[in-house]
């Protein structure tokens, strides 16, 4: 499939030159209303997404990762403390980094060939350069043959691929993406881990990367931050020295891998822990998956 | 499409069963009307009727009538000149309350006191308000579309999914371009539902205008379809009035019908469903 065809083709850098940027992001606060209906989503938040590096954030649904991704992307402002890209504070959305949303953000009234060109179109780039990018990304991405499909046409991992290409082709200096798998079958999202890992271990873009599935944060970071329950706030930060390029065949495998994994689960699971005592019906069902878990392990 | 397409979509299930509903509702008609003769009563409602076999005879004779004709053509014309200038005026406007907070807070007050009016109870203002018969008709349909199609598109214009604004201005496009490769596709579905709502509305309100106002300047028999019947109803041809409903029904069927084709054109990606 998608891999397969990839591999015998020419890498990425080949065809755009690779700028890597850096974020950082120190003593973030974000909270909505004001007074007594005060919430705090984002509290004292602190890490860095480091230049040509995967960085996968990970904690329990419903923490406030979406919210930091809005703060991230620019959509949103903090409350206080401060967001830098390259050492120049953010202030706005802009195609420096790019956000791949959950579930497919594609136009549903273009065509995927018309969904990947609309940055370029958009800033007035419709040249024949832009579009022969296109139809790389296009192969990149095993959509050749869906050029002039719409989005409806096409499966949840096709649209995925597409989104990815709509991204790629802006040549963002970080990629920024809001658990892009969720809601793919079992099959597919393992085929996109390894089809999104190799494209990745190919072009070496920043990317800030989230996500609640421990085994898709684990095989794709290189390092992982995993964040507490809400008020949102850095919990620890694993160094995933695992190298690459990595085979999902045999990544679980690994001592490394999988102690990794356990040091992270038990995290989680303290966190997931309070929200539960909080009430909170996304931690019951971790807590509920956690306990499975460790049981088959 | 070609020809064996064509004749399995003529032949199909689907189309037998069309076949079999109209063919038993025109038997029961008939026998209910003919209930005097055939069974010795007057069935209540339905024995009052004229049977579709009288019905067709009439209609029959008529099809070479100029004047039964020219009711179509006016009523059309009317309903046309309503329509398109609820379109014309009602989508930039929806457009625009959906785009600007403050014209919407200017316009919307206004418009909301307006819209539950029905568009009949515009009939005596209309004819004052415009200097002629004919214009004051099709006004009174336009205002049958027109809230319609406003309301859809705003509400259309309003729902887009907040990712795609985001999406579009993170990778560079300007305010213009999102309206015109976001904003504006991105409504094409609520229009088209709006003006096939709106349209059948024109033919509900052109034909109570063509009756009160007494079917316009045509004079005589040039007064539209809704005129047709009143002057049957009064000249005693039961017949005629019933061929007048029908007209109105074949005609709105095929308006709505052509605003699906166009609809359909226009929405190339939802067709893939």
């Amino acid at each position: 499939m998608a891999s397969a065809q990839h591999g015998a083709m020419a890498p990425i850098t080949s065809k755009i030159s690779i700028s890597a940027g850096e974020m950082v992001v120190s003593n973030v606060c974000k909270s909505y209303g004001t007074g007594l209906f005060e919430k705090k989503v984002v509290k004292d938040c602190s890490f860095s997404v480091e230049r040509g590096k995967l960085t996968v954030m990970i904690g329990p649904s419903g923490c406030g990762k979406s919210t930091l991704i809005k703060l991230l992307a620019g959509f949103e402002k903090p409350t206080s403390g401060s967001i830098l890209l390259n050492g120049k504070p953010v202030t706005g959305p802009g195609r420096d980094r790019l956000v791949v949303f959950q579930e497919s953000a594609l136009f549903p009234w273009m065509t995927s060939y018309d969904n990947i060109m609309y940055g370029p179109i958009a800033r007035g780039e419709n040249d024949q350069k832009a579009r022969d990018l296109a139809e790389f990304l296009l192969d990149k991405v095993g959509l050749r043959d869906f050029r002039s499909k719409y989005p409806m046409q096409l499966s949840g991992g096709m649209q995925r691929r597409a989104e990815l290409a709509r991204a790629m082709i802006n040549n963002p200096e970080v990629m920024i993406l809001d658990e892009p798998f969720r809601g793919l079958d079992a099959m597919s999202k393992e085929l996109m881990w390894e089809y999104y890992s190799a494209l990745y271990e190919e072009s070496r873009r920043t990317t800030f990367f989230v996500t609640t599935d421990i085994d898709e944060a684990l095989f794709l970071a290189d390092r992982l931050i995993i964040m507490s329950n809400i008020p949102t706030r850095v919990r620890a930060t694993i160094e995933v020295d695992i190298p690459r390029p990595r085979k999902l065949a045999d990544f679980f495998l690994g001592d490394r891998a999988n102690e990794v994994k356990m040091t992270a689960l038990s995290l989680l699971h303290e966190e997931a822990m309070k929200s539960f005592s909080g009430g909170s019906k996304a931690a019951a069902d971790f807590v509920e998956s956690y306990a499975r878990r460790s049981q088959r392990a | 499409m070609n020809m064996k397409k064509i004749r399995r979509s003529l032949f199909s299930r689907t189309t037998l069963r069309a076949i079999v509903s109209i063919t038993v509702f025109l038997i029961l008609w008939e026998a209910g009307s003919r209930s005097k003769e055939w069974a010795g009563f007057t069935m209540p409602w339905i024995g009052l009727v004229p049977p579709p076999t009288s019905v067709l005879a009439v209609w029959w004779d008529l099809l070479g009538d100029t004047g039964y004709w020219q009711s179509w053509y006016l009523s059309l014309m009317r309903v046309l000149s309503g329509f398109v200038a609820a379109m014309v005026i009602g989508i930039p406007l929806g457009l625009l309350m959906a785009v600007s907070r403050t014209f919407n807070s200017i316009t919307f007050p206004s418009f909301e006191i307006l819209r539950p009016i029905p568009p009949l109870a515009w009939v005596p203002v209309a004819i004052i308000f415009w200097p002629t018969e004919e214009l004051s008709i099709a006004f009174v349909t336009f205002l049958g579309a027109f809230f319609t199609v406003v309301i859809n598109v705003l509400g259309g214009a309003r729902s887009i999914d907040m990712r795609f604004y985001q999406s579009a201005q993170a990778m560079g496009s300007s305010q213009w371009d999102i309206f015109k490769r976001i904003v504006l596709p991105a409504t094409v579905p609520s229009i088209v539902v709006g003006s096939s709502v709106g349209m059948g509305i024109t033919w509900n309100v052109v034909v109570a205008a063509e009756m009160i106002s007494g079917g316009g300047g045509g004079g005589g028999s040039g007064g539209g379809l809704g005129f047709f019947i009143w002057n049957s109803y009064v000249g005693g041809s039961y017949e005629q009035i019933v061929i007048g409903m029908i007209s109105i029904g074949i005609a709105g069927y095929a308006c709505s019908e052509l605003l699906r084709g166009i609809g359909g054109f226009f929405t190339p990606w939802l067709r893939t469903r």
